[in-house]
């Protein structure tokens, strides 16, 4: 597929082919919507269902069920008269819903009548000193790996931080017969005080039982470390792992250290196209402020999946359909679709038990808000020093940071310390993350070079304002 | 006047704000500066970073001569400001050009030059037209559809984010209020003092200096001054960090000390810096990659808009009240360029309570009525 | 540090700063460079401290390499192909390349 076989307007542009995209597309094409749905990766599933048609892990048992249950999603959508792109990067969405898209080089807009943002979670910034070293990698990525790749980790290894797709993740990779010498445990013992009042709820949803014997299958062949202090040391590669509880230290020497503290909405693409988003204090993160069928303050855009607010992948696709049912009813009111009670009562089920595992997995301060010579700008390699001795120059907010040290301009454009600045920042002028804000974001919210820039549409007023 | 909290407040925290208060400490006054907040619209955080001589003073001969004054303070006041903070602004002056992509753009681009260095009284500098040859010699990159351009060994460029730092951290090494979230509303002068109402109390000194940008034209009013103002807004784009392959800024191209590749300079009027048009990114990037076609294949990691701050005739404006004493207005497009002067020459005559007028006298906003008037 | 739990996938040959690496048919670059033991994949244009693919999902940027001449790609989106050739980056990239 070239980007100039497009269509230059569809009904519906769903951006994420995750289990909220493929749910979505899916949906509105069968009730008719001329539906596209692009995602950059080289295939559909997102991070829970990733390379769902083609994982080479042949053992159904390494992955788990949960994993595989993603197929029929994905069968659905390639089924469904939507069309489907892989290896389409959005990098542009405006509130009148154009949608700059790229393909193998080539550079399109696209009108849509409604879009679907289902651009999913990614994991929350983990800056911990070394944390850019070869051989440290965030364990989303090691399970990338396993899942897309057939890869395990084979030397000495290391898994820290905290959440449940930490320990599962563990799991996947013992199952696939890899080794972990040790998991060091971040979260915070605290937690429980504030989990506790929603273990009722906890105990009743399908994650109790299924958390309960994950834990114990992982702790049955691993050590698991209590620490509050955590560092990579090496000098052009990661040689050993340094970590600590109050005033002892240990030191394991590693070839791979894989890090997890929990996942966060990726906000970029929602941001850049105006939606508001507000702070969420339990999950620690900004997401966008929704209506019930996850329209957000711009209209015609809804944005759905974890990029709403992290609620998992079986969620992720009942808020798509929510979305897309939605979507339907605004563009073809007679076309029948599936009754959104029965969905929105499905979500709910879904959502039985996710306060609880906030609140136990909430990452302890001290693992997101780091101090000294830590990295916090990966791309710009600005330390949490020059953060925070910035906040004290009277620096408000995080456009006033970027402009003074230049975090968050590099490539990744804030997605891995957009979080921690904003924290630092608060944490430096006593206020909230809420009050200091987030980065603001432009298009193009993922790189296009400059000659896909150039080969966009041009209004005779809008050359006019360059040549003069 | 003793019971001031301050000897000069100081309303805006841009370039040109923190550069006047920079000078107004280093005379010795006690400053404050009152700012807006992070999400404020800062032309301080989208410009271009041009220390530009070429073209200046179309119009106003005097404003040529008052450019070229700062272009000339300026590497001085980069080693000043590396000597206090230890922040290098990375200021260089090899010279910048002016490039045509076609005969019709050169001609037109000699006729404004011709017109501009015919003007009686204008400062004598040099700006050359070059042909494509001339200009290849000094930018071997340029592509086959560059004709020609005009060349002025003055002019240069710096690291403006980081000029902004260094002046933030410059001001507060001398011991400046900076009070970043304190919109000013409302400026009264009572019992010889001025009162600065912001939304969380009020502020007094002995004299205000408006640096506020376009935000000028509603505060100087209130001190009896003037300030009309047309704001603009201008996209930029800019690339990732490259090995070094420019070494002279083109007036809408630069390369930054840091690497990435700066297009812009379009114009379009609008006050809303969130309306990013995505065709004039576009036409600007189609025409950076015809005068430098190695750069096709490079990835634009960002663009913005910022609205200029512009005066209605686009010159500066240089103030006293005379209604209200101790009032003053610096208010200018190219804060960059300006900033040398801004620090060395106009905190001076604001800490000695009187403008210079046989420096600045052309720019006072008077000259508004006089053209109304003829 | 990683090792291929089945050799699925059908074997494609890709070269890494000149030399030879075996790929399989479903890796990404970042992958295969990860799976031939190959420890950072550039230099960053700030530092110049090495890097290696962190995120496996296209958000961290830590992945750019070269591919087929065009710098700054990021390798863990970008599926091998035979004979295809990938270059390690050190520092800022050259422009034109
Ligand atoms: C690294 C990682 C691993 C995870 N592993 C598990 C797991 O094993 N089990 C589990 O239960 N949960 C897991 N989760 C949580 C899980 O991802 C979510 O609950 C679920 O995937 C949400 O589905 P979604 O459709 O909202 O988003 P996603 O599944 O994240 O899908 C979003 C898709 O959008 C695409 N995309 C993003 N930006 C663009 C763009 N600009 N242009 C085009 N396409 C774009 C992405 O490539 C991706 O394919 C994981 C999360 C992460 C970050
Ligand atoms: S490894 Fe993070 S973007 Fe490729």
């Amino acid at each position: 597929m070239k980007a100039s076989d497009l269509a230059p307007a569809y009904d519906l542009v769903v951006i994420g082919g995750g289990p909220a995209g493929l749910a979505a597309a899916a949906l509105a094409a069968r009730a008719g919507l001329s539906t596209v749905l692009f995602d950059e990766n080289p295939g559909v599933g997102g991070q829970i269902y990733r390379a769902i048609a083609s994982s080479p892990v042949a053992d159904r048992a390494v992955l788990g069920e949960d994993y595989w249950v993603g197929s029929d999603l994905a069968v659905e959508a390639n089924a469904s008269p939507a069309l489907i792109v892989t290896g389409a990067t959005v990098w542009s969405l405006d509130p009148s819903r154009v949608v700059g898209v790229s393909i193998a080089g080539q550079a399109r807009l696209i009108q849509a009548g409604r879009v679907i943002i289902a651009t999913g979670s990614l994991e929350r910034p983990f800056p911990v000193p070394g944390w850019t070293l070869p051989g440290v990698m965030s364990a989303g990525g090691a399970q990338t790996l396993l899942k897309a790749q057939g890869l395990v980790p084979g030397g000495r290894t290391v898994m820290a931080g905290g959440g449940p797709l930490l320990w599962l993740l563990a799991a996947q990779i013992l199952r696939a017969g890899g080794k972990l010498d040790a998991i060091l445990d971040t979260t915070p013992r605290g937690n429980w005080l504030r989990a506790l009042a929603h273990l009722p709820d906890f105990v009743l949803s399908p994650y109790f039982s299924k958390g309960l014997k994950l834990l114990r299958e992982v702790r049955a062949k691993v050590r698991v470390i209590r620490i509050d202090r955590l560092q990579a040391v090496g000098d052009d590669r990661l040689r050993e792992v340094v970590f600590g509880t109050g005033e002892g230290e240990r030191r394991m020497p590693a070839d791979l250290l894989l890090l997890h503290q929990g996942v966060v909405p990726n906000v970029n693409l929602a941001i850049a196209a105006g939606v508001a988003h507000a702070w969420n204090e339990r999950q620690l993160c900004f997401e966008p402020v929704l209506d019930q069928d996850f329209e957000t303050s711009v209209r015609g855009i809804a944005v759905a999946g974890d990029g709403a607010g992290i609620a998992g992948g079986t969620a992720a696709a009942e808020r798509g359909r929510i979305a897309a049912i939605a979507a339907v009813r605004a563009l073809k009111p007679e076309a029948l679709v599936p009754d959104v009670q029965t969905v929105r009562q499905r979500l709910q089920r879904e959502s039985m038990g996710r306060a609880f595992l906030d609140w136990l997995n909430r990452p302890a301060d001290s693992f997101r808000q780091p101090e000294g010579e830590t990295i916090v700008c990966r791309c710009e390699e600005v330390t949490a020093r020059q953060v925070r001795d910035t906040a004290d120059l009277g620096c408000e907010g995080p456009n006033q940071m970027k402009a003074f040290l230049r975090c968050g301009m590099g490539p990744c454009q804030g997605r891995l310390c957009g979080l921690t600045v904003t924290e630092l920042i608060a944490a430096q002028r006593g206020t909230t993350p809420a009050e200091v804000g987030y980065y603001r974001l432009r298009p193009p919210v993922k790189p296009i070079t400059l000659a896909e820039l150039a080969s966009l549409p041009i209004a005779e007023a809008e050359r006019k304002a360059v040549e003069r | 006047m003793a019971a001031s909290d301050y000897d000069v407040a100081v309303v805006g925290g841009g370039l040109v704000g923190a550069a006047t208060a920079w000078g107004l400490a280093r005379e010795g006054c006690r400053v404050v500066v009152l700012d807006e907040g992070d999400r404020a619209v800062r032309a301080s955080r989208g410009n271009f970073a041009l220390v530009w001589v070429q073209s200046k003073g179309l119009g106003l001969p005097e404003y040529a001569g008052w450019t070229i004054r700062s272009s000339n303070a300026w590497g001085g006041f980069a080693q000043t400001l590396k000597e206090e903070t230890g922040l290098d602004v990375s200021f260089q002056r090899p010279g910048g050009f002016h490039l045509a992509l076609s005969e019709k753009e050169l001609e037109a681009r000699a006729s404004i030059l011709k017109r501009l260095h015919n003007q009686p009284g204008i400062v004598d500098y040099k700006t050359e037209i070059m042909d494509r040859a001339q200009v290849a010699k000094m930018l071997p990159d340029i592509g086959p559809e560059v004709v020609g351009g005009s060349f002025c060994p003055l002019d240069g460029h710096v690291n403006s984010l980081r000029l902004y730092r260094t002046l933030h951290t410059a001001i507060k090494a001398r011991g400046v209020t900076y009070l970043p979230g304190r919109r000013v509303e409302n400026i009264t002068r009572e019992g010889g003092e001025f009162r600065l109402a912001t939304a969380s109390g009020e502020i007094r000194a002995g004299k205000v200096a408006l640096a506020a940008g376009n935000a000028n034209m509603h505060l100087a009013p209130m001190v009896g001054l003037e300030a009309p103002m047309k704001p603009e807004r201008g996209q930029i784009v800019v690339t990732e960090r490259l090995r070094p392959f420019l070494n002279h800024p083109v007036v809408t191209l630069r390369q930054t000390d840091e690497g990435t590749v700066m297009i812009g300079d379009s114009k379009e009027e609008s006050v809303d810096p969130a309306g990013l048009t995505l065709g004039v990114s576009a036409t600007e990037a189609e025409r950076a990659v015809r005068l430098f076609p190695l750069l096709a294949n490079v990835n634009v990691v960002r663009t913005w808009s910022a609205i200029r701050v512009m005066t209605q005739d686009g010159f500066p404006i240089y103030d006293e009240s005379e209604t209200h004493p101790g009032a003053f207005t610096v208010c200018c497009h190219s804060g960059v360029t300006l900033a040398a002067n801004h620090a060395l020459a106009i905190a001076p005559m604001i800490a000695r309570g009187a403008l210079d007028t046989s420096l600045v006298a052309p720019f006072s906003a008077r000259r508004f009525h006089v053209q109304a008037a003829g | 540090m990683f090792k291929r739990l089945a050799d699925a996938g059908v074997a494609v040959a890709i070269t890494v700063d000149g030399k030879h690496v075996g790929a399989r048919s479903g890796d990404t670059v970042a992958a295969a460079l990860i799976a031939a033991g190959i420890d950072h994949c550039r230099t960053t244009p700030v530092t110049g401290a090495p890097r290696a693919p962190y995120c496996l999902m296209g958000v961290c940027f830590e992945c750019l390499v070269t591919i087929d001449g065009v710098g700054s790609r990021q390798g863990c989106l970008a599926p091998v192909r035979d004979g295809m050739t990938v270059e390690t980056q050190s520092g800022k990239r050259e422009a034109g390349r």
